[in-house]
């Protein structure tokens, strides 16, 4: 029973990593390029949360909302004003950048809401479960979390395959050059995945501070970089594998927390990511990269 | 022209005297900067006691107490004629709980011409900063840097109890009021803070009767998801849980034991303290908690009383026992430099012979402790006292 229920954590924990991993992957995929200003976002996501709900007194729905909208807006703007301008530029200038905007936004965060932890109060309203005899609980929040990341998965999908949206950012991601040349708006379609991933992060950020209630501006960085290493377990720009790699990477963090050591969690996370990246270099299901001469 | 400047500048001296009465938080900076001049102006040798802690950052808790304690001393000594007829000036830079930044703020300290450290807050910048100040043989005096090495120079003394004094406490205290026999640690493997004083209750421990049930650590980098560790210590069936962890942490835990339908007694040391002061916390969470503090501000003599009225009155909230160290701190710095008969044209390294020597001579009746006394080593000697929140506050146990 014990087992279940670190199981179950496992998978609701995989899940937070799996949405956030979503966004990294898209952005990847999409516009070759790691943005690691994401884990920031949704740490900004939760704040707006904070704010609309716990200090301003809305609804919890419309603070979602607030903070969907605020992170998408956040997001493009940050597409268009910091990574637009360096789309010809080498990777490595970009991945600065990009880590530029991430201390940015950390720093403004320090600035205007200070480094006290807040404690967040969650969003969800779903009840616990209680099993068998209430050895097993499993919260609302753990239940909200892997609904949507189905849900956030399963809508991500069709969205790529039946609109004309994501046929173009498959498109782009196939090759740039062909996209546009086929009438395609490259610049268009790129903000149009950083407002997606910034969604994502938006929701990831409310699912995150509900299950773990506290908000500091340094909340979304090391789930960033967790989510980061699912995206690349799963195989980076692809969707299904950040899905699986972030759930794997929650549940072997939970298990050899609980089964090995609490200590060696991180550790035991890492090297089973060097074990598969050994086997696997494009991850468990990333495409296999043809060199051209 | 000339007399145009001078009356702007008055207009503009007005104008920051009633900032000083309006607010209390800008009241310090204003008021540090007028005494300095007029100090300056007057060219009569004053004090300068330097203070570093973490205002800002997930610390803040701590170093806001110790700084507003320290200055509340600082103006009652002031008040009262100063240290051996000098006045004393007090300057506390921000940390924010990083070794780097302690250090940078010590020698920003040093520049200014401090003579007398008390500080840092917490203990990983404080062991950074010991090394400086061995080497300047500067005098420092920590509130609250408990970690074993912050104190390893001869320069080096501390008002609280260090780690392991305090899991031993811990310990004994759980063990000799029969609280559990059944016990789970949570601690922090990657801070020395926690790791220090888990090991010792778990030596301590034994000799005690109490059964350690499971013993789960976490680390810097991953400490937001508690659940397998409050899962196992379910299991195992803890009565009590042992958190010698930071108050940010422990809000974690008890928000995801609550869910868990875990409830066992939770038993904390001064990390703890700063729980009820977070943001949006519901405090009801913390309902039952037990932490080992040697201040308790619902204590009812005289010394207390007179310090939680005014520190309340300067800064509207209850001090936190980080408030009480550094007004010991201060009084026994004051202590100290009246017993080694020292003078602000002394050299910072003469300051500090004397002090050292008198340091273990001294007794002070603090808001920790009465009669607290130092050894050579730079531990203080005084009774330990525990206190137990009941609807959102400490009682005294």
């Amino acid at each position: 029973m014990t087992f279940i229920s670190y199981l179950i954590n496992g998978i609701s924990l995989g899940s937070v990593y799996a949405i956030i991993a979503l966004g990294y992957t898209m952005v990847y995929g999409i516009a070759k390029m790691l943005n690691f200003a994401h884990g920031d976002i949704i740490m900004v996501g939760g704040f707006a949360v904070f704010l609309s709900v716990n200090s301003l007194g809305l609804p919890p729905l419309v603070g979602v909302l607030i903070a969907v909208i605020v992170c998408t807006a956040l997001g493009v703007t940050i597409e268009r004003v910091a990574y637009r301008s360096l789309r010809g530029a080498s990777p490595l200038a970009v991945l600065i950048t990009a880590i530029g905007v991430s201390y940015l936004l950390q720093n403004l965060a320090l600035l205007l809401f200070g480094a006290n932890t807040k404690s967040f109060s969650s969003v969800v309203t779903v009840p616990a479960i209680k099993l068998a005899e209430g050895q097993l609980t499993i919260s609302g929040e753990t239940i909200v979390t892997i609904l949507s990341c189905v849900v956030i998965m399963i809508g991500l999908t069709t969205f790529i395959r039946k609109t004309k949206a994501g046929q173009a950012m498959l498109a782009v991601s196939e090759d740039r050059g062909a996209a546009t040349l086929m009438g395609i708006n490259v610049n268009g379609t790129i903000a149009l995945t950083f407002a997606i991933g910034s969604a994502l992060a938006a929701v990831a950020g409310v699912l995150l501070c509900s299950a773990y209630p506290s908000l500091t501006p340094y909340t979304g960085a090391m789930p960033g970089i967790k989510a980061f290493v699912a995206a690349v377990f799963g195989g980076i720009g692809s969707i299904p594998g950040a899905m699986i790699g972030g759930i794997l990477l929650g549940i072997i963090e939970n298990l050899s927390k609980a089964y090995i050591s609490s200590q060696m969690a991180d550790a035991i996370v890492f090297g089973v990511l060097i074990i598969v990246l050994l086997v696997r270099p494009t991850g468990i299901l990333g495409k296999k990269i043809h060199e051209k001469v | 022209m000339k007399k145009f400047l001078s009356l702007a500048m008055a207009a503009m001296m007005a104008v920051s005297m009633t900032a000083c009465g309006s607010s209390s938080a800008p009241k310090d900076a204003s008021s540090d900067a007028a005494d300095k001049t007029s100090t300056e102006a007057s060219s009569d040798a004053t004090f300068k006691i330097g203070g570093i802690g973490p205002i800002t950052g997930g610390a803040a808790v701590y170093g806001l107490g110790v700084m507003n304690g320290a200055q509340l001393a600082v103006d009652e000594i002031n008040a009262a004629g100063g240290i051996n007829g000098y006045q004393v000036e007090f300057n506390f830079q921000d940390d924010e709980h990083d070794a780097e930044k302690s250090v940078n703020a010590y020698n920003a300290l040093k520049d200014w011409g401090m003579q007398a450290l008390m500080g840092t807050v917490t203990s990983t910048p404080c062991i950074a900063v010991a090394d400086k100040t061995a080497a300047d043989n500067m005098f420092q005096i920590t509130p609250s840097g408990s970690a074993v090495p912050c104190i390893a120079n001869d320069n080096a003394f501390r008002v609280c109890f260090s780690d392991p004094d305090q899991g031993a406490a811990s310990a004994k205290y759980i063990g000799e009021n029969k609280l559990a026999t059944k016990v789970a640690v949570i601690y922090d493997s990657s801070d020395v803070y926690s790791s220090g004083i888990y090991e010792k209750f778990a030596s301590e421990a034994a000799n005690q009767g109490i059964e350690i049930v499971a013993a789960e650590a976490f680390t810097a980098d991953s400490k937001t998801d508690f659940s397998v560790q409050l899962q196992k210590a379910k299991s195992a069936g803890a009565e009590m849980v042992f958190l010698p962890i930071y108050y940010t942490e422990a809000s974690l835990i008890l928000a995801q034991a609550a869910t868990l339908d875990f409830a066992p007694t939770f038993f904390g040391c001064d990390g703890l303290d700063g729980i009820l002061n977070v943001e949006k916390f519901d405090t009801s969470l913390a309902e039952g908690v037990m932490l080992l503090t040697p201040f308790a501000a619902d204590s009812q003599d005289e010394l207390t009383q007179k310090f939680v009225s005014a520190y309340k009155t300067a800064y509207n909230e209850t001090p936190n026992q980080f408030a009480a160290d550094a007004y010991d701190a201060i009084y026994a710095i004051k202590a100290a430099m009246e017993d080694g008969a020292v003078t602000p044209d002394m050299s910072v390294s003469d300051i500090c012979d004397a002090m050292k020597a008198s340091m273990v001579k001294i007794s002070v009746d603090g808001l920790t402790g009465l009669g607290m006394t130092w050894n050579e080593s730079g531990e203080p000697s005084k009774q330990p006292k525990a206190v137990k929140i009941v609807n959102g506050a400490y009682t005294a146990m």
